[in-house]
C-alpha cells in the first residue's frame, strides 16, 4: 500500500492517505503534508520533539496533529521526515517526530502550506485499511 | 474530471445563472453565478458549484449565495464566493473568509515609460527579488516586539506610515484607509503572535507575486486620467496577505467554531464552513482577531511597497517623488465586512463575507475616498503572469446585486499537479522570454504550478463582470517583469 497520493484539486493540494490502522494513517498523512512542504528524499534527521494533541473526534485530531507539525515547521524551522506515533485513540495523540533544521536545507523547501483544511474530510474504514482525503490550503 | 456539476443551473439572463433552492435540502436562498457559457463550461468541471449550494444553507444568509466568474473549487466556500449574513440572525464563518485573511492586491503607478524600465529590467527585477523576502515561510528583517506587533494589529498600514514606510496619501488610497477599527490583539493567540513577529514585509509563496506592468489599453479616459495613467504607463502590482499570522488566526478560530456548532445548534454541510452567530462571544472574538489579521496584511503590503520604492529609487537614480511612485489603490479580497444594504425595502447591517471577491462600491459611496468618489471605487484585478491585469471601477449595480462585490482575478483552471505535469512546462520560461517577460520565482515548482495555462483567461472573466455591470473596465496592463513567491 502506498502511503499517500496527490489528487486533483483546482486551487489547493488534495491528497489521499492510506494506513493499515489509524496510527499508520496519521503517520502517512503527516508524511504527505511534509512532502508538499519540502523534498524529503534522502534527508537525515538531527533533531526531535514530542507532540501531544487532543480533539473531540478522529478527524479533528488529525487536523490538530497536522497543525502542530505546521506550527513547529514555521516557528522552529524544522523539516520533519520521521513520525513515530506512540499513542493514539480517537481523541488523543502522542508522537515523537524527527527532522532537520531548515538552515542549510533551504533548497529543499517546495510549497508553503497555509493550513490543513476540514473540507470534505472523512476518515474512512475500509475492509483492511483506513483512508482519508484532505485538502491543504496553499 | 469526475465530480463535475450534475445539478440544475438556470440561465436567468444578464450573465447570471441560478442554482434553485430546491436543488438541495437546507438551502435557504438560491445560488447565483455570474458567468458566460464559455466560463461555465470550466466552472462545471469541479466542485465549486456544490460549494455555492453549501454556503446557501448557512443561517441568516441574505438573498443569494453569490459566485463570481473566476469561481473555482476552494475549501468550504468556493473561491470567488460572496455571502452576506444578517448581523442579528446570521453567522460569521472563518472558513468563508479564508486562512489568508485580507489577501489582497495593490497597484502603484510610475512616471516611467516602458522603454526606460525595459532598459533596466535585468537589474530591476533581481534587485526587487533580493529586497523582498519571498518563498516558503519567508522572514523579514522587520522584526517587532509583541508590543509593537499589537500596534500593527490595531493600526494596520498606519503603523508603517508612522515608521516612515510610506505617506499619508498611501493610506487614503487603501481600502479602509489600511486599518479596520475594532481589532483586538487580546483575541489573538500567542501562536499567531509568534508567527507574525518576523513576517511584516514578506511576500510568501504560491500565487503571491510582484509584477512590473505596462498599460496596454485604456477604456475609460476620464478615470485613467484621475489615476494619472495612460497607454504605455508603467505600473507595479503586488499580491499577498497576512502571512502565517492570518493563517494561525483562521486556524485557531475554525477549531473553536467546529467545537461550538452544537452549542448554537448549527449544522453545516462541510466542517470547513463551521460558524457561530455574529453576535455570540465566539463570533465577536473572531471578528476582533480577523480585523487584527486584516490590519497586519495592510501593513505587510505597505512595507513591501515601501521596499519596492527604495529599489526603484536606487535603480533609476531618482526620488520616489520624481519617479511618481504613488499608490493607485489597495483592495482586500479575502475578508469579512460590516456593510448596510437594502433588503426588501429595509436597510439592514450585514456581515459580508468575500472569499476571493473584491469590494466594488459605486460612485457616491461615502466609503470611497473623495478623490475617487465621483467615479467609484477602483478594483484591482490581477491575471496570470503572461496575460493581463485590470483596473475596474465599482458600480451602483454591484451595490444592488452583489453586496458591492466583483471578481478577484483570473481564477485557476488547472490543478497544481496537472500544471506541473503539463508538457508545456518545458518551454514555459522560453515562452515568457519570447513575450518580453522577465520572471524570477522563489519556490521550486512555483513557476510551473502558476503557469499561465493553469489559469482562466482573465480577459474572459473581466468581460463578464463588465457586461453584467457589477464593475466597469478602466484599463488593462501587461506584465514585463514578474516575481513569484
Amino acid at each position: 500500500m502506498k502511503p499517500f497520493e496527490i489528487l486533483n484539486h483546482t486551487a489547493d493540494i488534495r491528497i489521499r492517505a492510506y494506513g493499515k490502522d489509524l496510527k499508520e494513517l496519521f503517520r502517512n498523512t503527516a508524511f504527505g503534508m511534509c512532502t508538499i512542504l519540502a523534498d524529503l528524499e534522502g534527508i537525515t534527521t538531527s533533531t526531535e520533539l514530542e507532540i501531544k494533541a487532543s480533539a473531540p473526534d478522529a478527524e479533528e485530531l488529525l487536523i490538530e496533529w497536522l497543525d502542530e507539525l505546521l506550527y513547529n515547521f514555521y516557528t522552529k524551522h524544522i523539516i520533519f521526515s520521521e513520525f513515530n506515533i506512540t499513542e493514539l485513540t480517537d481523541t488523543e495523540l502522542t508522537a515523537r517526530v524527527k527532522g532537520r533544521f531548515v538552515g542549510e536545507n533551504k533548497n529543499r523547501l517546495k510549497t508553503e502550506i497555509k493550513a490543513a483544511t476540514r473540507h470534505d474530510l472523512h476518515i474512512e474504514k475500509k475492509e483492511d485499511h483506513y483512508e482519508v482525503q484532505i485538502v491543504f490550503d496553499v | 474530471m469526475s465530480n463535475g456539476w450534475q445539478g440544475p443551473l438556470e440561465d436567468i439572463g444578464d450573465y447570471k445563472w441560478k442554482i434553485p433552492k430546491s436543488f438541495m435540502p437546507g438551502m435557504r436562498v438560491p445560488g447565483i453565478i455570474y458567468a458566460d457559457e464559455k466560463l461555465l463550461k470550466d466552472i462545471r468541471h469541479d466542485r465549486a458549484l456544490q460549494q455555492v449550494a453549501n454556503v446557501a444553507t448557512l443561517p441568516g444568509i441574505m438573498k443569494y449565495s453569490i459566485a463570481m466568474p473566476d469561481i473555482h473549487w476552494g475549501y468550504g466556500a468556493p473561491i470567488g464566493g460572496v455571502a452576506a449574513f444578517d448581523v442579528e440572525t446570521g453567522i460569521v464563518s472563518p472558513g468563508m473568509i479564508g486562512y489568508d485573511i485580507n489577501c489582497g492586491v495593490r497597484l502603484m503607478r510610475t512616471d516611467l515609460t516602458e522603454k526606460e524600465v525595459r532598459s533596466k529590467l535585468e537589474t530591476l527585477i533581481p534587485a526587487i527579488f533580493s529586497k523582498i523576502p519571498a518563498g516558503v515561510g519567508s522572514k523579514s528583517d522587520i522584526r517587532v516586539s509583541e508590543a509593537e506587533e499589537s500596534k500593527i494589529m490595531v493600526r494596520g498600514a498606519r503603523w508603517a506610515v508612522e515608521k516612515g514606510f510610506g505617506t499619508k496619501e498611501d493610506l487614503e488610497h487603501t481600502e479602509e484607509s489600511g486599518c479596520m477599527e475594532g481589532a483586538d490583539p487580546s483575541k489573538v493567540s500567542e501562536r499567531a503572535f509568534e508567527r507574525g513577529k518576523s513576517q511584516s514585509g514578506t511576500l510568501g509563496s504560491g500565487n503571491h507575486f510582484l509584477e512590473v506592468q505596462v498599460v496596454d489599453e485604456v477604456y475609460d479616459q476620464k478615470a485613467a486620467s484621475i489615476f494619472n495613467i495612460r497607454t504605455g504607463s508603467v505600473t507595479v502590482m503586488l499580491h499577498c496577505g497576512s502571512r502565517g499570522f492570518g493563517h494561525q488566526v483562521c486556524d485557531d478560530y475554525s477549531k473553536g467554531m467546529v467545537r461550538a456548532l452544537s452549542k448554537y445548534n448549527i449544522s453545516v454541510p462541510d466542517r470547513q464552513l463551521a460558524c457561530v452567530p455574529v453576535t455570540s462571544p465566539e463570533g465577536k472574538d473572531y471578528i476582533a482577531a480577523m480585523k487584527a489579521a486584516a490590519n497586519y496584511a495592510w501593513n505587510n503590503r505597505q512595507c513591501i511597497m515601501h521596499r519596492i520604492r527604495g529599489v526603484f529609487e536606487h535603480v533609476f537614480g531618482a526620488s520616489q517623488k520624481d519617479l511618481g511612485l504613488s499608490l493607485i489603490w489597495d483592495v482586500a479580497h479575502n475578508i469579512g465586512k460590516f456593510e448596510k444594504y437594502n433588503i426588501d425595502g429595509k436597510e439592514r447591517l450585514l456581515c459580508v463575507h468575500r472569499k476571493g471577491a473584491t469590494r466594488a462600491f459605486g460612485p457616491g459611496n461615502p466609503a470611497v475616498p473623495e478623490l475617487y468618489r465621483d467615479i467609484g471605487q477602483p478594483v484591482i484585478i490581477p491575471g496570470d503572469m503572461a496575460r493581463n491585469s485590470y483596473i475596474l471601477l465599482g458600480t451602483k449595480k454591484a451595490e444592488e446585486e452583489t453586496f458591492g462585490s466583483t471578481c478577484h482575478g483570473a481564477g485557476r483552471l488547472m490543478s497544481r499537479k496537472a500544471a506541473l505535469n503539463s508538457n508545456r512546462r518545458h518551454t514555459l520560461l522560453k515562452d515568457l522570454q519570447a513575450q518580453g517577460i522577465k520572471v524570477i520565482a522563489a519556490g521550486r515548482g512555483t513557476l510551473a504550478e502558476e503557469a499561465p495555462y493553469a489559469y482562466k483567461n482573465v480577459n474572459d472573466v473581466v468581460e463578464v463582470v463588465d457586461k453584467a455591470g457589477i464593475s466597469k473596465k478602466v484599463c488593462r496592463m501587461k506584465p514585463i517583469g514578474v516575481i513569484k513567491g
